[in-house]
């Protein structure tokens, strides 16, 4: 019983590393789709993020100086975004299939140039990264029974990266529920001519929902290349991207759903290898790469009405012309 | 403010997509430049390594191959204002067919008939792949654009468990299928110019690119001469209206999505019965990806598309040469390239418009302002 325990609090710990990039790209995948521009960039923008993250870090010794590069450089994979389908009124997918591409081949090209190493960046040292932060009483709390295992292996000891992003989920909750950039920002996907009959610039409305979302990528790239990882790989992403976006769908465009989407993506992706192998009762042995589709499976079942229904914001891949 | 005259049909068609094409590689060219190559050499080793060196222009044909079906799956989707971003998952499906093909009929057949029978077969699995998107969005109003992304993850997920399980070839570690029986392989260009006497080197390229250029053929008789492709331009252009003219138009969006399927499922014959002559992990490398550049550039146009293929399959075998003549720049500098094309002739094909437009005005009219 007690093996079974640590066993589980281990998995939830390995949730909690897993979902980190995924609430934040998902985050960031709400405010843009949530003002009406579509964003299959996420993967690119995180891409990005992590190289930057890794390649300053590694320059510098820095690891605050990595996390304020890979901000900026996703940023600015945002505001490509925005120039090509808000002030181009260019195709919202086009565009944002163009952004991976350039992040897949930019990270290697110029981490090529840069380190020599076939597209890696060197190891960071430990003091170059976001290390695990031990919390306050954990040693007060170990006497308590389980609640102190609870707090000392599940909630204690991860990295400040972990902590942002679980604020980022109520904050980006409280902005687009409780303030008023967050209602225009819910209107314009709805009905961006209403918005701007108020008087309020659409495009620079979506621009700053894009540019908030890329400051959420950007963290979500250092975390994989400078917190949970200790170097950039080529496309080190691995499409965490997209099922951030199918967690976005999941969550119906949510923040606080959009989270539970990304613990239960997250939940999945941990325990796929443990059960790796592993003779279940009545199951058998279930074949990881179903694991692996699984989050797949279950967003196009519910994108496709059989469980739930989804509501998209209305205006959503519409460029908005006066 | 005048309203904007349209440019002339020439312009449209062939001047601004060159704008964006050189744009694209104007930028591409400064990347190179800020680290420390030159560009213009970059430029020239890709142009020798794509036609110049011996059996080279093989290679690029055979990339071409690739690129005009998933080029022609895009486009077709394209017309009916569907994206299908799903080319890599039916490609990589697509190969299923020709191995279940194989195994039924290749045992009894002469050549000819398994390799026609393993075309329609790929063809067929491509176009079932492409079917269930297809069939969500028309009857469950799920967007394609999702749907295929996932679908794509999907089909990466089953082809894994079957090479590495049930398809695994005996006695191997790495996830492939069995070699398919010598009746299904498709001539390489080298044994099919040995049967007219001609010498040719050797490469990859074989006869799946005359289907290619069947397909592209078959594509412009289908969207431009029939019905069919009336109902697919007519739904593209305005649902609403198709609707009202009579035309079925969840039909017409399964349909298309079905076809696009099968365009994207025929690349399986080029890299599974013409160079690997088995399934192996990731054939697909990208090429369904590229396929959307391809249409984008040939502005959904069989003509278009083929040039543009043969621009990619250019690329990706030039870029390849890039590894062995620099330091610095490897054949990702392709990625890159891809990506700006379809920034440029894609997301910003009308950047250049209001420039250009009044550029030409004012040429064509020997200096007359109108504006």
């Amino acid at each position: 019983m007690i093996e079974f325990f640590f066993q589980f609090l281990w998995a939830l710990d390995a949730t909690l590393r897993v979902a980190t990039p995924l609430m934040l790209c998902a985050m960031a995948g709400i405010f843009s789709e949530r003002s009406g521009i579509v964003d299959i960039s996420l993967e690119g923008k995180l891409l990005s993020g992590a190289f930057v993250a890794a390649t300053i870090a590694s320059l510098t010794g820095s690891a605050w100086l990595g996390l304020g590069g890979a901000i900026c450089a996703s940023v600015l994979m945002s505001l490509l975004h925005g120039f090509a389908c808000i002030t181009h009124k260019g195709d919202q997918v086009v565009s944002g299939v163009a952004i991976n591409f350039l992040a897949s081949g930019l990270t290697v090209i110029l981490g090529i140039a840069i380190f020599k190493r076939g597209g890696q960046t060197p190891t960071l040292s430990s003091d170059e990264r976001f290390r695990p932060i031990e919390l306050w009483f954990v040693d007060i709390l170990d006497n308590i029974p389980i609640l102190g295992s609870v707090y000392r292996e599940l909630i204690s000891g991860h990295s400040l990266l972990v902590y942002v992003a679980l604020i980022c989920v109520p904050v980006a909750s409280f902005i687009l529920y409780r303030t008023r950039f967050g209602l225009r920002l819910r209107a314009v996907g709805e009905s961006p001519i209403a918005v701007d009959s108020a008087g309020v610039s659409v495009t620079w409305l979506r621009y700053r929902a894009l540019i908030v979302g890329g400051v959420f990528c950007g963290i979500a790239g250092a975390y994989l290349s400078i917190s949970h990882g200790a170097n950039f790989v080529r496309e080190m992403s691995a499409g965490k991207g997209y099922i951030a976006l199918a967690a976005v769908i999941f969550g119906n465009w949510r923040p606080i759903r959009a989270f539970w989407a990304c613990l239960m993506f997250g939940f999945l992706d941990a325990i796929t290898s443990r059960l790796q192998g592993v003779d279940l009762p009545i199951i058998g042995e279930i074949p990881s790469q179903l694991m692996v589709a699984l989050p797949y499976i279950m967003t196009i079942l519910l994108l496709s009405g059989f469980i739930g229904r989804p509501s998209p914001p209305s205006a959503i891949g519409l460029p908005y012309r006066k | 403010m005048s309203v904007r005259k349209p440019l002339p049909r020439w312009a449209d068609l062939i001047l601004l997509p060159f704008i964006n094409l050189c744009a694209a590689f104007f930028v591409c060219g400064i990347v190179v430049w800020i680290i420390g190559e030159n560009p213009w050499n970059a430029l020239i080793v890709m142009i020798k390594g794509a036609f110049i060196y011996p059996g080279s222009l093989g290679y690029t044909l055979y990339y071409t191959t690739n690129f005009i079906f998933t080029g022609l799956a895009v486009a077709t989707a394209f017309h009916a204002n569907l994206f299908n971003i799903g080319g890599e998952g039916q490609a990589y499906v697509g190969s299923l067919g020709i191995l279940l093909a194989t195994a039924l009929f290749a045992p009894y057949l002469p050549g000819i008939f398994v390799i026609l029978l393993c075309i329609v077969c790929s063809a067929l699995m491509g176009a079932a792949w492409a079917l269930i998107p297809g069939y969500l969005q028309a009857k469950r109003g799920s967007h394609v654009v999702i749907t295929t992304i996932m679908f794509n993850f999907l089909a990466s997920a089953l082809m894994v468990w079957l090479l590495a399980g049930p398809l695994i070839q005996i006695g191997q570690q790495s996830p492939q299928s069995d070699l398919i029986p010598k009746n299904a392989h498709l001539p390489s260009a080298e044994t099919f110019f040995g049967w007219f006497g001609i010498d040719v080197a050797s490469s990859p390229l074989n006869l799946s690119f005359l289907v290619a250029l069947i397909a592209l053929f078959v594509f412009w008789v289908l969207i431009w001469k029939t019905r069919l492709g009336y109902e697919i331009r007519a739904v593209g252009k305005n649902q609403d209206a198709a609707n009202y003219a009579g035309i079925n138009v969840s039909r017409t969006i399964i349909i298309t999505m079905t076809i696009s399927g099968a365009f994207a499922g025929l690349l399986a014959i080029n890299e599974v019965m013409g160079v690997q002559h088995r399934a192996i992990l990731n054939f697909t490398a990208g090429y369904g990806f590229t396929g959307i550049a391809v249409a984008l550039m040939g502005r959904n146009h069989p003509i278009g598309i083929f040039f543009a293929s043969l621009l990619f399959g250019a690329l990706f075998q030039g870029g390849a040469e890039l590894d062995f003549e620099f330091k610095s720049i490897t054949r990702d500098m392709v990625l890159l390239i891809q990506g700006m094309i379809i920034l440029f002739s894609g997301a910003l094909a009308y950047m250049f418009n209001p420039a250009l437009s009044r550029i030409l005005t004012r040429v064509l009219k020997g200096g007359e302002h109108d504006d």
